[in-house]
């Protein structure tokens, strides 16, 4: 069963819902499902439970850092230069907002279908962080989803427990979101190289040495 | 103090001579109890030391004792996190006077190839004195018995007065140590400056070129 005919079955089924097939280039062809958080537990629950699908495991749930991106595109303008008509070349700036996304990948034991690969979007990295938590659905989510939230600040309404697993509770960054700048703690690097070296350096110049 | 040659003499003759010193020494290095505790990878050699092969009971050390109030030594066996440091300092604070540390490894000893990880300590001895550093990843059984070893001499030479006199014996030493807390980015503190000095290193300025070339 291709993404397509999945695709085409839940939104037979799931009324209201809107999909989005994100095409995998690579070799693999890993195509996934960018599902929109409102329907999300809606469409969940059908894929479990749906006779010819039958998604009963989830695998794997991840979390994707996408920072701000600076995009820049170079505009044919049509502009009055010296009175006359002319063609001009301009660059445009636009900034795609930033989005954390989780993913999960689901199984299907009992009809030997998978993996199936779901996609959620937040709306920013700020403020709009929510996402619906699948773990009513998939019990197996619990421990990854409280991950997420610890490393990448996905906060999951509806998960049962949703605490920080890995970081202490006092811990108020989240790792491994890619702006994340570490502790500076580069006081000793006998060893120091690249960025560890960049870093040592500026400890040692900033006056953090003696 | 005997003379060397009569102790050897009256020993022959069944007189067994010592000094307090001596057989206060030789009454802790030949009883050293671990704390049973370990962290990581480096603790599975710990164990491999203790059983049969290697045979750690040799040396006095086969009780591992899995209560801080009965141990001796500190065998700091894996990479330490953040979220482990405070714990492993408070059970350091624990354990009676006297006590001795062994950092096993390359995680305990400066982070390893964890170092700059965001949730690793990059050495024990930033929070907790350190008596032997075992380099490896994990050493070997054999280097943690020789760790064992230089304890126990170190321990036999100790003097019990003067200046030299070890920590337990001098009232003005502490014998416990702050416990880091968990802060909003990072253990606060991040060292303990009292055991713990960035050591003077010389870092080239020649590998600050961003191009990569030289």
């Amino acid at each position: 069963m291709n993404l397509e005919a999945i695709e085409s079955e839940i939104e037979a089924n799931v009324p209201g819902c809107r999909l989005v097939l994100i095409a995998n280039p690579s070799p693999s062809g890993q195509h996934s499902l960018l599902l929109d958080a409102g329907h999300a537990m809606a469409v969940a629950i059908y894929l479990r439970d749906a006779a010819s699908l039958r998604f009963d495991f989830c695998s794997n749930v991840t979390g994707i850092d996408w920072p701000a991106k600076e995009l820049s595109e170079k505009v044919k303008v049509k502009k009055l230069v010296d009175g006359v008509e002319q063609e001009v070349e301009e660059v445009r700036k636009t900034t795609t907002p930033g989005s954390l996304e989780v993913v999960y990948h689901l199984f299907s034991i009992e009809k030997k279908l998978g993996p199936l690969v779901l996609r959620m979007s937040t709306g920013d990295r700020d403020a709009n962080v929510h996402l619906p938590s699948l773990t009513p659905v998939w019990r197996s989510a619990e421990l990854q989803e409280r991950e997420i939230f610890d490393l990448f600040g996905v906060v999951f309404d509806g998960h049962p427990d949703l605490r920080r697993l890995l970081m202490w509770d006092e811990f108020q960054d989240h790792p491994m979101r890619r702006d994340y700048v570490d502790p500076d703690d580069y006081e000793y690097e006998p060893t120091a190289h690249d960025e560890v070296l960049r870093r040592a350096n500026q400890h040692l110049s900033e006056g953090g040495g003696r | 103090m005997v003379d060397e040659k009569l102790k050897n003499e009256l020993s022959k003759q069944g007189i067994f001579t010592t000094t307090l010193e001596q057989l206060y020494n030789w009454g802790r290095s030949s009883s050293l109890w671990p704390l049973n505790f370990g962290l990581a990878c480096c603790a599975i050699e710990m164990i491999a030391t203790t059983m049969a092969r290697y045979d750690m009971a040799r040396f006095g050390a086969e009780v591992f004792r899995p209560s801080p109030r009965q141990a001796d030594l500190m065998i700091v066996a894996g990479t330490v996190t953040k979220k482990m440091a405070p714990q492993v300092v408070r059970l350091y604070n624990q354990m009676p006077e006297p006590k001795y540390v062994i950092s096993m490894g390359a995680c305990a000893i400066s982070g390893g190839p964890f170092k700059q990880g965001y949730n690793v300590l990059k050495g024990i001895d930033r929070y907790i004195p350190v008596d032997l550093y075992i380099p490896g990843c994990p050493p070997r059984p054999e280097a943690l018995l020789d760790a064992f070893m230089e304890l126990q001499k170190r321990i036999d030479r100790q003097q019990l007065t003067g200046a030299n006199r070890p920590r337990h014996l001098n009232a003005d030493e502490p014998s416990e140590f702050p416990v880091p807390r968990f802060g909003a980015h990072d253990l606060e503190p991040a060292n303990n400056p009292n055991v713990w000095k960035a050591p003077l290193v010389q870092i080239s300025q020649t590998g600050t070129d961003e191009s990569g070339s030289h």
